[in-house]
């Protein structure tokens, strides 16, 4: 298992090195000038100059990468345009927020789309079944932004019962994390169902059927715990995609997380902080995936062999 | 004796004959295809979508951009079926309008992105080596980013604009398409066909194009189809954060964007772009997993 654990590591060091380059050029690749863009069209030549100082553009590429690369490391990422901070103090306040909406939209997704999955399985080709999969492919389907809207204007201004947005309190955070979590648990209800679909057909289960066992055990202890592998699989990979899902509600919701620091630092041509976030969001797609590749070798000793 | 062969011989071609005709494809296609509703039900849907695309203009009851002030954010009536926005346009034309504007923007990245997918997949699979290394861990490298970021990041590059949201959508389209061409490819290289049509002379462009090429249509076609309705949001998203259309543009995600300030007083506005997003999504959906059932029943 170690070994094929430091397998997996070693091989994800070259992406992460050539991610961390690509998003270094990413102010280099915009078309123009970027410190004329940011100083804005009425800017002195100084203030251009300035400008281009403070970004460090006026260096030749190779040491500003070589500085790039050792405030990657050591956590110097510049300063912000908009507000004077670091990068780092910028970008600290807004984790929390989008953490706990990712951790909430998960939790929810989770139950209801597994749920779904088994009782679609079950019930295959009834009525249950065709419903389950139309709420499924339906939230596949749906955009979050107009599923957000919607709900503001059922629940928010309709009945009054929930917040239009902020996080003062938990009541606020039920909206923003169904809105988030409907497309994972569209996704997780039709996996759960093929793989179920899958392990129902499985010499094991017909064994325990011819063994007398209700259908209940022969469901949950047989055929879900067999799919349970590859639904962790699934499940796992899809919060990578939920974080940077936040990018929509938190607009939507005028949530302060880093998903809505994105977009305004992009419409602010704050680049310093687009290319810590951009690197953040890729990081932590790429150290997921990892983890449940490895989380799968340790469920699944066929993998390591493999 | 060579009566008797003969006799024989004119025996076998007559049973020959009386073989019933091996059955067309395209009927056989249409046949299995037509059994499942749903997604005989969203063709029909994606066909008059088109149809509007192309007929829009024309069929409109109001100009799209032409302003009534004196019949602002009006709800649905017999004059307005979907009611009105801030600056008293109907709300029906204006989404007529963006068909055209929404299904163009998606189809053409849709189209882009499959066309560099096949021919990079096609390539790394046939010529396998540094060739192949080097396109698929490109592709690694644009699976790294989730694809709504990836678009916004692309978007921050080349600055907002409909253009600019069609070559994002089209650059996070390539990868899938490649990994499903090269695997396709690979599988195919070997088979025999390809082994005598390599063994007559046949150049590499030939054998890429006329041999392989052709084996791999069916699943080019449900992943496209399926694509589609990704690029559909995905364009709309970025419309909707204020990167793609310019909010004067009937476009879909971009009147969800502006109806968003009036939803309070007008969700009208909100509302019918929306479900209008969301219907046609589901259909390209619906009718890729129909295409998938037809086509490959062991994909499903």
């Amino acid at each position: 298992m170690g070994r094929y654990a430091l397998k997996r590591i070693v091989s994800a060091i070259p992406l992460l090195i050539v991610i961390s380059f690509l998003i270094f050029m990413f102010i280099h690749l915009i078309p123009g000038d970027p410190a004329r863009l940011i100083a804005g069209k009425d800017a002195t030549k100084a203030d251009v100059e300035l400008v281009r100082e403070q970004l460090g553009l006026n260096e030749p590429l190779p040491i500003q990468y070589g500085k790039y690369m050792k405030g990657l490391v050591t956590g110097d990422l510049g300063y912000s345009i908009k507000n004077g901070k670091t990068v780092v103090e910028a970008i600290a306040p807004r984790f929390k927020p989008t953490i706990m909406l990712t951790i909430s939209s998960m939790i929810w997704a989770t139950i209801i789309g597994v749920s779904l999955g088994i009782i679609s399985a079950v019930m295959k080709g009834k009525a249950v079944d065709y419903i389950a999969m139309l709420i499924a492919i339906s939230g596949i389907s749906l955009p979050g932004f107009w599923l957000g809207l919607e709900l503001i204007q059922i629940f928010s201004v309709g009945l009054g019962w929930l917040p239009t947005g902020g996080l003062e309190s938990w009541q606020a955070y039920v909206l923003p994390s169904l809105t988030m979590g409907s497309g994972i648990m569209a996704i997780l209800a039709r996996f759960t169902r093929s793989s179920m679909l899958e392990s129902m057909r499985e010499d094991y289960v017909r064994t325990a059927r011819a063994k007398g066992l209700s259908e209940l055990p022969v469901v949950m202890r047989h055929a879900f715990k067999n799919s349970l592998i590859e639904i962790v699989t699934v499940g796992g990979l899809q919060i990578g995609g939920l974080l940077s899902g936040s990018v929509m509600v938190e607009t939507v919701f005028s949530i302060p997380g880093l998903g809505r620091l994105l977009v305004d630092s992009i419409k602010f041509r704050d680049y310093k902080v687009v290319q810590a976030l951009l690197l953040f969001f890729a990081l932590e797609y790429i150290v997921i995936n990892l983890i449940v590749d490895l989380l799968y070798g340790v469920i699944n000793p066929k993998v390591r062999y493999n | 004796m060579a009566e008797m062969k003969s006799t024989v011989n004119i025996q076998n071609f007559e049973n020959v004959e009386a073989l019933p005709k091996p059955k067309s494809k395209v009927k056989e296609f249409v046949k299995k295809f037509t059994k499942r509703k749903t997604a005989v039900i969203s063709f029909i849907f994606i066909v008059l979508l088109l149809l509007a695309a192309i007929l829009g203009p024309y069929i409109a009851p109001y100009d799209a951009s032409q302003a009534d002030y004196s019949n602002l954010l009006q709800g649905p009536s017999a004059a307005h079926i979907w009611g009105t926005d801030e600056f008293g346009r109907d709300v029906f034309s204006r989404l007529l309008a963006g068909t055209r504007l929404s299904l163009a923007s998606a189809l053409s990245a849709t189209i882009v992105g499959t066309a560099l997918g096949i021919l990079f997949g096609l390539i790394a699979g046939f010529y396998g080596g540094w060739i192949d290394s080097l396109i698929m861990r490109c592709c690694d490298i644009l699976f790294s980013f989730p694809d709504i970021l990836l678009a916004i990041a692309i978007v921050a590059i080349l600055g907002p604009g409909m253009i600019n949201v069609i070559i994002a959508v089209a650059v996070f389209t390539v990868p899938s398409f490649a990994r499903i061409m090269r695997s396709a490819t690979i599988s195919v290289k070997e088979s025999l066909y390809v082994e005598v049509a390599r063994s007559i002379g046949c150049k590499n462009w030939r054998i890429l194009w006329v041999h392989i090429f052709p084996g791999t249509i069916q699943s080019m076609i449900v992943n496209f189809t399926m694509r589609v309705g990704t690029a559909i949001l995905a364009a709309s998203s970025l419309s909707f954060l204020g990167f793609g259309a310019n909010v004067t543009e009937p476009d879909w995600g971009a009147m969800l964007s502006q109806g968003r300030n009036y939803l309070n007083t007008a969700p009208h506005i909100v509302l019918f772009p929306g479900i209008l997003i969301f219907l046609t999504v589901l259909a390209f959906n619906l009718l890729g997993d129909g295409l998938r059932d037809t086509l490959d029943p062991k994909m499903s």
